[in-house]
């Protein structure tokens, strides 16, 4: 830009006050977004790594103690064990990804009705999280709701297990309501990248003779090979990090406590904030280890094909 | 070839079957909770909870749910809460955007990055130290600490943002600035204008979103008897009241209202919103 500059001294004062101007500009624009920025996330982020090291409350004085909450988080069965929890809702998101894909492709192609269909299975999405907690307590309720739909179906109500506070069961109980909220939402993320591939394949594939299970194999798994995988992955992390149903649902009773269930129940509520922010650590580190896995996967698999 | 029809009519069943039976499982806890919603309380103890009501008219669950929740003045708190978070963080969202889009600078991609990042560390886990910031800026128990928190935690909306800068052309911009006219005017009069489409979309989930939010609601405006939003205030029927379902099944209902309408009438931008935000990944 400057070796364009002519000799006139308008045309400089002009770029002086231009360039004051910009700096301006940059500063009222990012102030408050970097101001926000540090303050909600990278100011938590380093205390919460310093708190870890510490035994202490939020008021009060702080005891350094070294690695010792780390060896908690390993050694307490009520923390550690509540990782093994989020099996349950990865096995649940799988499933859920599973009913979205298979919906999604159904109504990608012309379907009647197929808006409406769509709008039933996306809403629950928009219901507030404590809305849906009373919504499921109510549904699992012994006799109720649930229990009535079988019954039509054909099963005695003795042979059916409490739902919510059957050991054996409950964690299923919780993860369906996940699914629940989440299929449609993951539907309508799949009907669009469906609908980003381009529709003279399918063309050419009718032409061809292909059937339409044939068109999902070779073409639409293909195409959107990309989103389905980012979208397990992502489920994993979210798996690990599961925390609303089992809060307003059960409140993480019947052995239903999934790992932040048990954080925000030692942080808040305890007031052990060097062992809570130590577990928070330690998730963390596990959800960032996921995403490097997934950025190298993702390098491994479509580096060379893409650019 | 009759083979061939017979089986494409089994295909056309199982494709309208699934719709129907995922339909259904999608509705029927919501229509469980309507139908329960209209029932007086005597009707509500001695029928099963999927016979229908006597009456559809019946809407003092409604009124009583909405007075002992204290839903008005939620609903105000949520407005309030709403009006000012989707002003301020689409003001600051689209700020930041113009800057990183369009200026060259030193620590521009640095702070993409670190916007980046901030994206996979889960709320939740930072919610330990959040809180004890929150504490010492005296930051609780305020509508006004609670939006700057919603607004310093939104960070996914500047990159729909900032995609949407990368489609407008530059010309437009050197041009204006040929005409001798200011960063701001070119911000406010000729960009942000432009970028209103993106607006919209962002707006309806963000305010989806922020209706619904509930977490930090609860945690840091505890005085629930100043502070409810409607999500927060659903929890006057945790406790003695709460078996009496079809009260709180009529505070459900009410509470899910506004996300039904804004459903039906922007159905489009939310399918695109949630598309578009999930291409960057």
């Amino acid at each position: 830009m400057g070796n364009s500059v002519s000799d006139s001294a308008g045309f400089k004062a002009w770029f002086g006050s231009r360039k004051v101007q910009r700096i301006i500009v940059m500063v009222t624009f990012m102030i408050i977004p970097l101001i926000l920025l540090f303050l909600f996330t990278y100011l938590p982020f380093g205390e919460m790594i310093s708190f870890s090291f510490y035994k202490m409350k939020y008021i009060g004085k702080k005891t350094f103690v070294g690695l010792k909450n780390y060896a908690s988080v390993f050694k307490r069965e009520d923390c550690f064990g509540a990782l093994k929890l989020s099996l349950y809702y990865m096995l649940g998101s799988l499933v859920q990804l599973t009913i979205a894909l298979y919906l999604a492709t159904i109504l990608s192609f012309k379907v009647k009705g197929g808006n409406i269909f769509k709008g039933f299975m996306f809403f629950p999405f928009l219901i507030n999280g404590i809305a849906v907690g009373f919504i499921f307590k109510f549904f699992y309720t012994r006799g109720y709701v649930f229990d009535t739909v079988l019954q039509w179906c054909g099963f005695n109500l003795e042979n059916l297990p409490y739902w919510l506070k059957d050991q054996a069961i409950n964690n299923y109980s919780l993860v369906g309501t996940s699914v629940w909220r989440y299929f449609g939402q993951n539907m309508v993320l799949f009907i669009g990248a469906i609908m980003s591939v381009d529709s003279s394949l399918y063309e050419a594939a009718m032409i061809d003779g292909a059937n339409k299970f044939q068109q999902f194999i070779y073409i639409i798994v293909p195409n959107i090979k990309k989103i389905i995988l980012l979208n397990v992955i992502l489920s994993i992390t979210g798996s690990l990090s599961a925390f609303e149903p089992p809060y307003v649902i059960t409140s993480g009773a019947n052995g239903t406590g999934t790992y932040f269930v048990i954080m925000h129940e030692i942080a808040h509520t305890q007031q052990k904030v060097g062992l809570a922010s130590a577990m928070a650590v330690v998730l963390l580190a596990i959800i960032l280890f996921a995403t490097l896995v997934q950025k190298i996967v993702f390098r491994g698999i479509y580096g060379q094909e893409e650019d | 070839m009759a083979g061939r029809k017979i089986g494409r009519g089994v295909i056309a069943f199982l494709k309208y079957f699934s719709l129907v039976f995922f339909s259904f499982v999608a509705v029927l806890p919501i229509v469980s909770c309507v139908i329960t919603a209209f029932k007086t309380d005597e009707e509500y103890g001695s029928t099963n909870v999927m016979t229908l009501p006597k009456s559809w008219f019946n809407f003092d669950n409604f009124v009583q749910a909405f007075q002992k929740a204290n839903m008005g003045k939620a609903f105000v708190n949520s407005f309030i809460i709403l009006v000012c978070v989707l002003a301020i963080s689409t003001l600051i969202g689209t700020q930041l955007a113009y800057v990183l889009n369009r200026f060259k600078f030193r620590g521009n991609e640095l702070i993409k990055n670190l916007f980046l990042f901030a994206t996979l560390l889960p709320g939740v886990a930072m919610q330990v130290s959040v809180f004890g910031i929150m504490t010492n800026l005296h930051l609780i128990d305020s509508l006004i600490g609670y939006i700057i928190l919603m607004c310093g935690t939104d960070v996914i909306s500047i990159y729909i943002y900032i995609q949407f800068f990368e489609n407008i052309d530059k010309s437009l911009d050197e041009s204006a600035i040929v005409d001798g006219a200011g960063y701001f005017t070119i911000f406010y009069k000729i960009l942000l204008p432009l970028l209103k489409p993106a607006i919209v979309t962002s707006c309806i989930l963000k305010g989806v979103g922020t209706y619904n939010e509930y977490y930090n609601a609860n945690l840091y405006l505890q005085d629930k008897k100043l502070y409810p939003t409607v999500a927060t205030s659903l929890y006057t029927f945790v406790g003695p009241l709460g078996s009496q379902y079809n009260l709180i099944c009529a505070g459900v209902i009410i509470s899910l209202i506004p996300a039904l309408i804004v459903f039906i009438t922007c159905q489009k931008q939310i399918y695109s919103g949630l598309t578009s935000g999930s291409v960057k990944g």
